[in-house]
């Protein structure tokens, strides 16, 4: 299996210079990009690895006929082409796109190429995602000023091996994969010629070959990979134009597919060791309050019970199996404090937000012109609307579960999270060890959508300080109850947003937003109006905010896009061509738009009972607009019966997974909108599993997404988490149409009770 | 307690509580870790399996309640040959997993709806299809029934 993660991998014992960190503990620096938090650090890529790095890159991953290619792949005899991914994936299809992106520049055999998940070790972290990022956290000119060996340097000293922002294929893709490919063909003619005694110019490759056509001589990769090895790599090579392209922007099956139809892929809560035993965990029902006190006996009198182990904030029932462990919980009746937190609420959030935006001071501010002006203008009609959204659960499927073992000196860890280094790096605080005592093996994931950044998951903390106590290997496992009241919800958020109107043009534009971070940078406006204003107001709950699949992108999105439709209807014109009117000519944004309202019909009558709604959104530099049309159900709840989504993301690297991603991200979208919500009561979430935190099910989904891809050629741009942002909007403004009433509260089916 | 019953075709005996659900005798005591733990209500389906041939979510069926029966996991769908089932298949040219999870318990509710009805309209899909999904792979799996049972899907994908 191409994706398997690879446990048994044999860590060398002895850490180069570049490993050791300088001091106990791991030195981390925190970027906001995109408010998605970018935490660790570490080098990959050829030309950023210096040499100790480049040494323990080809110990782990080179030897026995293998050559190593910097950290970033190998070249066996047999022409196996082994491509090592930094980034995890969990159900996005980044390893195979990364892949199609590396061979199609190599020009490797597709069927001879492997796409391996990289080890859990500095040798692999990724300066291919610092350089990526570097533009949104430093600005473009001082970006470009800094040399690629400087970001190497800055990469390594964070530990930057994290998956999130929609970064995979439009950074560590296009600067890392393509790039090497391309360095590494290279080597490879260069090899050739000298072998050969002909000038460079005569070889041509494909399939892994590289041919002389005058004297009808070849020669494998395989058979030139210790050669090309020695030789050194261009930082820029020449990369082949988009007509030469023969796998990316091709609809290339997913490697990762076959092992997951069969019941054969393993992932973190699947994995196993001989006398493993399993554990499960209650943290206090209110975060930031303790443990006060638990009689064990209950527990331990059930069959099967071997352990209860007290946390600051939680107990752990071990076992010879979950279910043991979970009856052996069930048993508990552990005494928790509140932290001080019992006030908080859902309601009490809402009325602290407002307070804030009607009084409180700015955070942040960003916009053009004079928005007072423009509201005070002679013959300006004013309009405002407050809107709200809760904390939402992030529900991927497998909940969390990490498996333990300590063993002579050594934490050994076995599960699936966003940023292997920087798993690695928060188990050695909890535990007390140093970074290199802790080893980490990456495992499939059932999900994540912004959940398993280590900086916001207390498991980690939690196997490692199970694991000490234990003298055998233990899995930790959390109940889908854990899960959803212990979640880094997206945050609860609400708006207050004005807008004046003059001869049906919109003159002035403010969004006052209340919630814990700012979304400056990350989502933009997109509007072409004279006078803009976005007021960040800061509110922290006692909950932890954590990004949440396209991250500040849905509220932002949900907020500007339900309100252009309250403004259009305040003009009395048509939403889309209001829209039209106020986005740039000849933009990429009124072509998305303009696109959408075609395939979707926009305009045409609708069948009696059926209401149609647009929205275009931009985020992690991809375009999308969407039209969902929707119908009532009897017991008045939305049924979304078509949905269209046009998306301009520069370049498709693989049309039949984007249109999966994005299929998926309207989704989760209109879920969200329809019945999803987190609430607080006495500090504590109320909510507990599936049966009062609805999904979305597949008689309520679109039975067809209508996907279009406008190939602008424009930087690359994300794929996961763009398709999400439109469709709570688009559905909201499709109900509007039908019903007359405005939406203004999210969820949609319990909007009532707000 | 010793209970016994067929997994796969293979007889089995499991000394387990009389509670123990069947997903967790299938996972802890036998190993066979395809089919899925995702809430433990029965509310997602993750833990489809099939009893004595009905669709069952393995969460919440104690292991008492299947003495004597017959159990089929994902791991069991294929044939004596190692072919793959024709809706392993249909999933796999349809592309629809993405993180995969749910898919074990999804495959084996959409074998037992074609067990059961041959080619199923959409709203027989709609009614038996009720696994939960977070992926959003919905449209694919409405798609790869469809094409398993040899019709074309009446609301075509793109």
């Amino acid at each position: 299996m191409a994706d398997n993660p690879n446990p048994d991998l044999d860590i060398p014992e002895t850490v180069t210079p570049a490993e050791k960190p300088k001091k106990k503990g791991v030195k981390r620096r925190i970027f906001l990009a995109g408010s998605a938090l970018l935490v660790g650090g570490g080098i990959f890529g050829v030309w950023w690895t210096d040499s100790s790095a480049k040494a323990k890159a080809n110990a782990l991953i080179g030897g026995a006929g293998k050559q190593a290619f910097g950290s970033v792949m190998t070249i066996a005899e047999d022409d196996t082409v082994t491509v090592f991914s930094p980034h995890i994936d969990f159900g996005q299809g980044s390893h195979t796109a990364l892949g199609q992106m590396l061979a199609d520049e190599l020009d490797a055999d597709w069927g001879k190429v492997v796409i391996e998940q990289a080890p859990a070790d500095l040798a692999f972290a990724n300066a291919a995602l610092a350089k990526g990022f570097l533009p949104t956290m430093a600005g473009e000119t001082l970006a470009g000023l800094i040399p690629d060996a400087v970001i190497g340097m800055m990469a390594r000293s964070m530990p930057l091996m994290i998956t999130g922002g929609s970064s995979a294929i439009r950074f560590t893709g296009e600067i890392a994969m393509r790039r090497t490919g391309a360095a590494v063909r290279a080597a490879l003619i260069a090899e050739a010629a000298d072998r050969l005694g002909v000038p460079e110019s005569e070889l041509t490759t494909a399939d892994s070959v590289v041919t002389h056509a005058k004297s009808g001589k070849s020669l494998r990769y395989g058979e030139l990979a210790a050669g090309a090895a020695e030789r050194s790599l261009s930082s820029d090579p020449v990369l082949k134009t988009r007509e030469q392209w023969k796998l990316i922007g091709k609809p290339v099956p997913r490697r990762d597919i076959p092992a997951k139809v069969d019941g054969s892929a393993v992932y973190g809560i699947d994995f196993t060791l001989p006398d493993m035993r399993v554990a499960t965990i209650a943290a206090a029902p209110v975060r930031g309050g303790t443990l006060e006190s638990v009689d064990e006996a209950p527990a331990l009198a059930v069959k099967g019970v071997e352990k209860v182990v007290k946390l600051p904030d939680a107990v752990i029932v071990v076992a010879k199996g979950y279910w043991p462990a979970t009856k052996g919980l069930a048993a508990l009746s552990p005494k928790f404090t509140d932290g001080g937190h019992g006030a908080m609420s859902t309601p009490a959030i809402y009325a602290a937000q407002d307070k804030l935006r009607k009084g409180g001071k700015p955070d942040n501010e960003a916009g053009d012109g004079d928005v007072d002006a423009a509201f005070a203008s002679a013959g300006a009609k004013t309009v405002e609307a407050e809107y709200r959204v809760p904390f939402l659960h992030h529900a991927m499927m497998e909940p969390f579960a990490l498996t333990g073992h300590f063993k002579d000196g050594t934490l050994t860890i076995w599960g699936g999270l966003q940023d292997p280094l920087s798993t690695r790096a928060r188990a050695a605080k909890a535990a007390g060890l140093e970074m290199d005592q802790v080893v980490f093996n990456p495992m499939i994931m059932g999900g994540g959508f912004g959940r398993r950044f280590p900086d916001i998951v207390e498991i980690i903390d939690q196997i490692a300080l199970l694991a000490k106590q234990v003298p055998y290997p233990v899995k930790l496992v959390w109940s889908r109850e854990e899960e959803v009241r212990h979640g880094s919800y997206r945050p609860q958020s609400s708006a207050g947003l004005k807008a004046s109107l003059q001869s049906g043009q919109i003159t002035g534009f403010r969004m006052d937003y209340a919630q814990s971070g700012n979304a400056e940078g990350e989502v933009p406006f997109i509007y072409k109006i004279p006078a803009t204003s976005r007021r960040h107001f800061a509110y922290q709950s006692n909950q932890i905010d954590g990004p949440w699949r396209s991250v500040n992108a849905t509220q932002i999105g949900f907020y500007t896009e339900s309100f252009m439709d309250e403004l259009a209807l305040a003009a009395g014109e048509d939403p889309y061509k209001f829209r039209r009117r106020h986005l740039p000519e000849g933009s990429r944004h009124l072509k998305a738009l303009d696109e959408v309202a075609k395939r979707s019909g926009w305009g045409t009558p609708l069948p009696e009972g059926v209401g149609r709604g647009i929205a275009i959104v931009e985020s992690f530099d991809t375009i999308v607009a969407e039209v969902v049309e929707v119908a009532l159900k009897d017991d008045g709840s939305p049924k979304v019966l078509k949905a269209f989504a046009v998306v301009d993301c520069g370049t498709t690297i693989n049309p039949l997974n984007a249109e999966a991603q994005i299929m998926g991200g309207l989704i989760m979208g209109l879920s969200s909108a329809i019945g999803e919500q987190v609430t607080l009561d006495k500090g504590a979430v109320v909510e507990s599993n599936f049966g009062d935190y609805p999904i979305l099910k597949l008689a309520d989904a679109p039975p067809a997404v209508d996907v279009i891809f406008i190939a602008s050629g424009a930087k690359t741009g994300g794929i996961g988490e763009p398709g999400l942002p439109p469709a709570s909007p688009a559905l909201a403004n499709a109900l509007a149409s039908l019903t007359g009433k405005r939406i203004r509260t999210l969820p949609i089916l319990t909007q009532a009770k707000a | 307690m010793a209970t016994s019953f067929t997994v796969n075709g293979k007889q089995v005996s499991v000394e387990a509580e009389a509670d123990t659900p069947l997903l967790w005798v299938l996972r802890d005591d036998l190993g066979m870790t395809g089919t899925k733990f995702g809430c433990g209500i029965a509310a997602c389906g993750a833990c489809s399996v099939h009893v004595d041939g009905a669709i069952t979510r393995s969460c919440s069926v104690p292991v008492s309640e299947i003495a004597g029966k017959a159990v089929t996991t994902i791991e069991g769908l294929k044939g004596a040959d190692g072919m793959l089932h024709k809706v392993q298949q249909a999933w796999i040219d349809a592309q629809v997993p993405q993180c995969g999870y749910c898919q074990s318990g999804q495959i084996m509710a959409a074998v037992a709806l074609i067990e059961q009805v041959g080619t199923p309209s959409d709203a027989q899909i709609d009614e038996a299809m009720t696994n939960i999904c977070r992926c959003g792979t919905y449209p694919r799996i409405r798609k790869a029934i469809l094409a398993a049972t040899g019709a074309a899907a009446q609301t075509g994908e793109a």
